[in-house]
Formats: C-alpha cells, structure tokens, sequence
C-alpha cells in the first residue's frame, strides 16, 4: 500500500510511504518555513513525485493532517489533499498533527511511558496532546489535542517545538524541542493504523479556536 | 487543445464566494458560485476566517458540480486559472492551493489570475450562438463591491491595464454594510439600503462626497493627489453624527430619508469622478462590474451620465458581476489566445496585486 502523506499544521511536508518500500520510505520533503506554505507545497509535492517515479495511479491513499495548527497554514495542507483526492479518485483520511511527533518519539531512545507533544499555536499558546506508550506499541492518544497556555499542561516530559519554546513551564526533551510535525511519521503512523486494521478519521479539520469574530452589540445610542 | 478556444477551468476565492467556472474561448460553459454571505449576517461584514473555513469545505463540491454543469472532464480542460490576488489572504490561499493542486495531479498549465482584472474579462463572454466576444476600443473599467472600488483603463486585457483611481480607505459596499448597521437594516447594507431609499428624499440631508475639494482634485492639466480616488470613511462618520443629532433632540430618525441621501452620496461621487475620469483618458467603453452594480440607483445614474459623456455602458448579467469563476476562467483564456505563458506552480498569492500584474 503506498500512501501520499501531507502536513501543513506547522511547517509543510509531504511523504510517500508504503508498507513495500524499505524502512516503508518512498520519498519525502520537508521546509522549515511556517508561512510559506501555499508557494513550497506543491512544487514539493511536485518533485517528489517525479523523483520517486510515481504518479497518481500508483498511489492507494491519502492522508492529510487535520491539526491542530495555525489556520492558514493548515487549510493549505487540507485543500490540497483534498483536491489531489478528488482528481485521482483516492480515499481520502486526517490524521491528527501531533501524532507525527508521537511516533517520532516513540521510535526514540528517549521516549517516556508518558508523555505531552506539543507545538506552537502562537499568541503564547500551545497546540497539546498526552500519549502513554507501552514497549512494542503505537503511543496512544489519552488526553487532547487541546490549546492553552503552556504553565497548564500537565507535568509530563514533553516533546516538540512548543515545548522547546517554553522550556520553564514544561518539562522540554532537548533532543526534541525544535521538532515540528512531518507527514513522514504521519503517513506511517497512518500505514501501521490500516495495517493493524484500525480505521482513519476523515479530512475535518481540527481548528480548537473559534473564528475570533465578534457579534456587534447593540449601537450606543446618544443620551 | 485548440488554441483558438481553449477549455479553461477558473477558480475564484478571494472574498466570501467560492467560485468554479468554465469557459471554452470566449464561451461561458459553466458558472458554478457557492456563498458564505449568509454565515456572515449576524457579524455585519464579512469575516476574514469564516470566509477561509467556509471556502475550505465548499471548493470540491463547488468544482465537482462545474464540471457537471459543463459537461466536461478535467482531462478535456485546456488549463486552470486562479486568483491570486488581490483579497483576503486566507481566503485566497485555499483557492491557490486547490488550484496547485489540480495542476500538479492533472498536469495541466495554470495561471494565477488578477481578480480585478478578471472583474473586466466577463466582457468578453457570449452566450451560447453569439459572434465570439471582444472587448470595445478605449475601454474603462467601473468596479464597485464590497471589497473595492475602483476605475481601470484597458488598453489590451492581457497585457496594458492601469489603475485610474481607487477607495482610499472603505470600499462603497462596505460603506454601505456599515451604514446599514447603523440604521438597523441588517447584512448585506447594500440591496436594503437601495430598497429603503426608494421611498426616501435624498434632497432631505446633504451628505459631504469625499476627496471633491479643489485640493484633492486639481485641475485636468494639473490634477491633485486623488482627483480620480475615492473615501468613504467620513461619510460614514457623517451619517452616524446625523443619527446621533436625532436621537439627541428626541426625534424619530427619518430612516427612509438618511437612507436615500447616503446612497446618493456613494452614487453622486462615484459616477461623477467615473465619468471625470474617463473623460480626461480618452476612455469611451465603460465596463460596470462587482456587486455593488446591482444598485438600481448606480445603474440609473451611471448610464445617465454616460450617455450626456458619450460614453458606452456596459453591464453584464448580475451572476457575473458578483465575484465568481467563470472571470477568472475567461481572463485565463484571453491569455492563452495571447500566446502568455502560464505562471508555474511556486507563486505566492498577493493580497495587494497591483492591476499592473495581470497574470503572475
Ligand atoms: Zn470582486
């Protein structure tokens, strides 16, 4: 099975990954810009198609990240998948963003049996999620994912670069705190989902915040 | 692919409407607009982020049923065209990408599209049976929304626009919206406003006309900073301070009336700066475009003054004033027939592409 694997919740990326493939890898890229991601994505996506050989036919599945991430950003990753999706007439899946990390981790020498991932969600917040992980298993997601502030997450170590931005109120892994979400571990945290014989979530994306719109009140009226 | 009329896919998500349309030349094939006006009403405008979310789950639906609509599949498709600016930014990121998108899985050339130029390439839309569409000589572009307002020349569609005159702050539509919450009229403030106004005394209130002193406006041979340029901002404040004084005496606010004089404010200073303007640039071909032309009243004195100017005016049906696709698409394949290059797949949307950029 050859899964295209797309995130753009906090840089973009994108991997091919199949369950064939040696160490499941079929070709992938990375940016490490947050904000470009409308201009590097498909080009990226582009070429790694081409260096891989593969075409649309080839592909079986794609599966996007669904979040949560700053909302641009993250729509890029969605509508694109959405719309590669629609054209090749492929099943289309989200996964959660953090998950990425989860999986990183959990193939890491330093992973915790409990543990927060979390990522920049601006404004002073964190994107976070809590995970458990038993030898030999996926990490399981047991709390999240939630924005906040990062003095409110629970005191578990944690990975991620929103953890490496507040390295005081959480318990930050070095090794871990520049690392963003990448479709790489996303798509064969979603190929090992499949193959176990689990099922997927859909392309909804996991925004946590409202719109930030306000309902005008009333005008004041003068007297 | 025929050159001569190639089949181009159009995709438009600069505002609050997502739109698909299809265009096979100068043919209209399809027009296929999905809006998220109605999310917006309790807010009283258009909210930048509702717009992006609502656009996010509209854009396949909205393409799958433009394709179905024009009988065509994306294998027949000649090219995709998208606007890349100007407008919201998140708004137009989800249109960009979806278009990236289909390039890269199709194959196909696209072209990232300006939207207010594509605003004039309806002009050159038939329907079915007519002679190919071509655009008049000296033509001139009025384009009034509630995201801009602004007068074009074009001196070729594909290659020489320029930006005449434009709002300096507020667009007339929004004008319009924020004016309509002032009176209590609801969202959108433009159709409510022109259906009040109807029963009131524009002649009751005179409401001032922005950026009409001699200073801003100069003379023909020496003009002034902004002789072609339009504000709204303190018509605005304007009319909120007449409500005010109402209110304040204790009197009843004649609705109807202060309805009618601030649309005649919009209309007056936007007709007559139009028509300046095209007087003074040898433009004899006037395009109307945007939302705002539905206005019974822009429409009434638009073509009054036109027509004492000598100068021709057009209006295309509503559908295609309004922000939507098939403009995006019909620009797209005024390119192509122009032999322009198409613009790769690595451009950035820009929320302020000048008019100068007609395709990036
Ligand atoms: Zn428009």
């Amino acid at each position: 099975m050859l899964i295209l694997a797309i995130d753009t919740s906090a840089v973009a990326s994108a991997a091919l990954v199949s369950d064939d493939a040696m160490e499941g890898v079929v070709g992938n890229f990375s940016t490490e810009d947050t904000r470009s991601h409308a201009e590097v994505l498909a080009p990226g996506i582009n070429r790694m198609l081409a260096e891989a050989g593969v075409t649309g036919s080839d592909i079986d599945a794609i599966v996007t990240g669904v979040g949560p991430g700053p909302f641009t950003g993250l729509r890029s990753g969605i509508a694109t998948a959405r719309t590669l999706a629609f054209v090749w007439q492929k099943p289309l899946y989200g996964m959660m963003s953090l998950d990425a990390v989860a999986l990183e981790v959990a193939e890491s020498t330093v992973a915790a049996p409990e543990f927060i991932v979390a990522t920049d969600a601006r404004r002073k917040e964190v994107y976070w999620a809590r995970y458990t992980l038993e030898e030999g298993q996926l990490p399981q997601l047991v709390d999240g994912p939630h924005v906040g502030f990062a003095v409110d997450v629970p005191g578990v170590p944690a990975y991620g670069a929103g953890a490496g931005l507040y390295p005081d109120a959480l318990q930050a892994n070095p090794d871990f705190s520049f690392e963003q979400p990448d479709a790489l571990y996303l798509g064969q945290f979603a190929l090992a989902r499949l193959a176990a014989g689990g099922e997927l979530p859909d392309s909804t994306p996991l925004y946590l915040r409202e719109s930030d719109a306000q309902v005008p009140g009333p005008r004041k009226r003068a007297l | 692919m025929n050159a001569n009329e190639p089949l181009v896919l159009g995709i438009e998500s600069s505002c609050d409407e997502t739109g698909v349309g299809i265009v096979r030349g100068t043919s209209l094939l399809s027009n296929t607009v999905s809006s998220s006006m109605e999310e917006h009403v309790r807010f009283g405008g258009v909210i930048p982020e509702i717009a992006s979310r609502a656009h996010l789950d509209a854009l396949v639906p909205t393409l799958q049923q433009s394709l179905a609509e024009a009988g065509v599949t994306l294998e027949e498709v000649d090219a995709v065209a998208v606007t890349a600016g100007p407008g919201l930014a998140g708004a137009l990121m989800v249109g960009v990408c979806a278009a990236k998108a289909l390039a890269v899985a199709t194959g196909k050339p696209l072209y990232a599209i300006n939207h207010l130029v594509a605003h004039v390439g309806v002009g050159v839309l038939q329907a079915d049976g007519e002679r190919a569409g071509v655009l008049p000589q000296n033509l001139g572009a009025l384009l009034v929304s509630g995201g801009h307002t602004e007068i074009l020349r074009i001196k070729s569609i594909t290659d020489d626009v320029e930006m005449l005159g434009s709002t300096i702050d507020d667009a007339a539509g929004e004008a319009y919206d924020k004016v309509a919450r002032l009176l209590g009229l609801g969202y959108p403030g433009g159709p409510a406003i022109d259906r009040l106004a109807r029963t009131g005394n524009a002649k009751a209130i005179r409401f001032p006309r922005g950026l009409t002193q001699p200073k801003y406006m100069g003379t023909a041979e020496e003009p002034g900073p902004h002789r072609y340029d339009w504000s709204f901002s303190g018509l605005k404040t304007a009319v909120a301070r007449c409500v005010e004084q109402f209110e304040a005496r204790g009197e009843p606010v004649p609705v109807a009336d202060v309805a009618a004089a601030f649309q005649e404010a919009v209309v007056d200073v936007i007709t007559s700066k139009a028509v300046l303007a095209c007087r003074e640039n040898g433009i004899t071909s006037l395009l109307l475009g945007g939302g705002v032309a539905a206005n019974s009243r822009l429409r009434q004195l638009t073509r009054e003054r036109c027509s004492a100017a000598g100068i021709t005016l057009h209006v295309p049906p509503m559908d295609l004033c309004t922000d939507n696709g098939a403009m995006v698409a019909a620009l797209g394949a005024q390119l192509m027939m122009a032999g322009i290059g198409p613009s790769g797949i690595a451009f950035a949307p820009d929320s302020s592409m000048p008019v100068t950029t007609i395709s990036a």
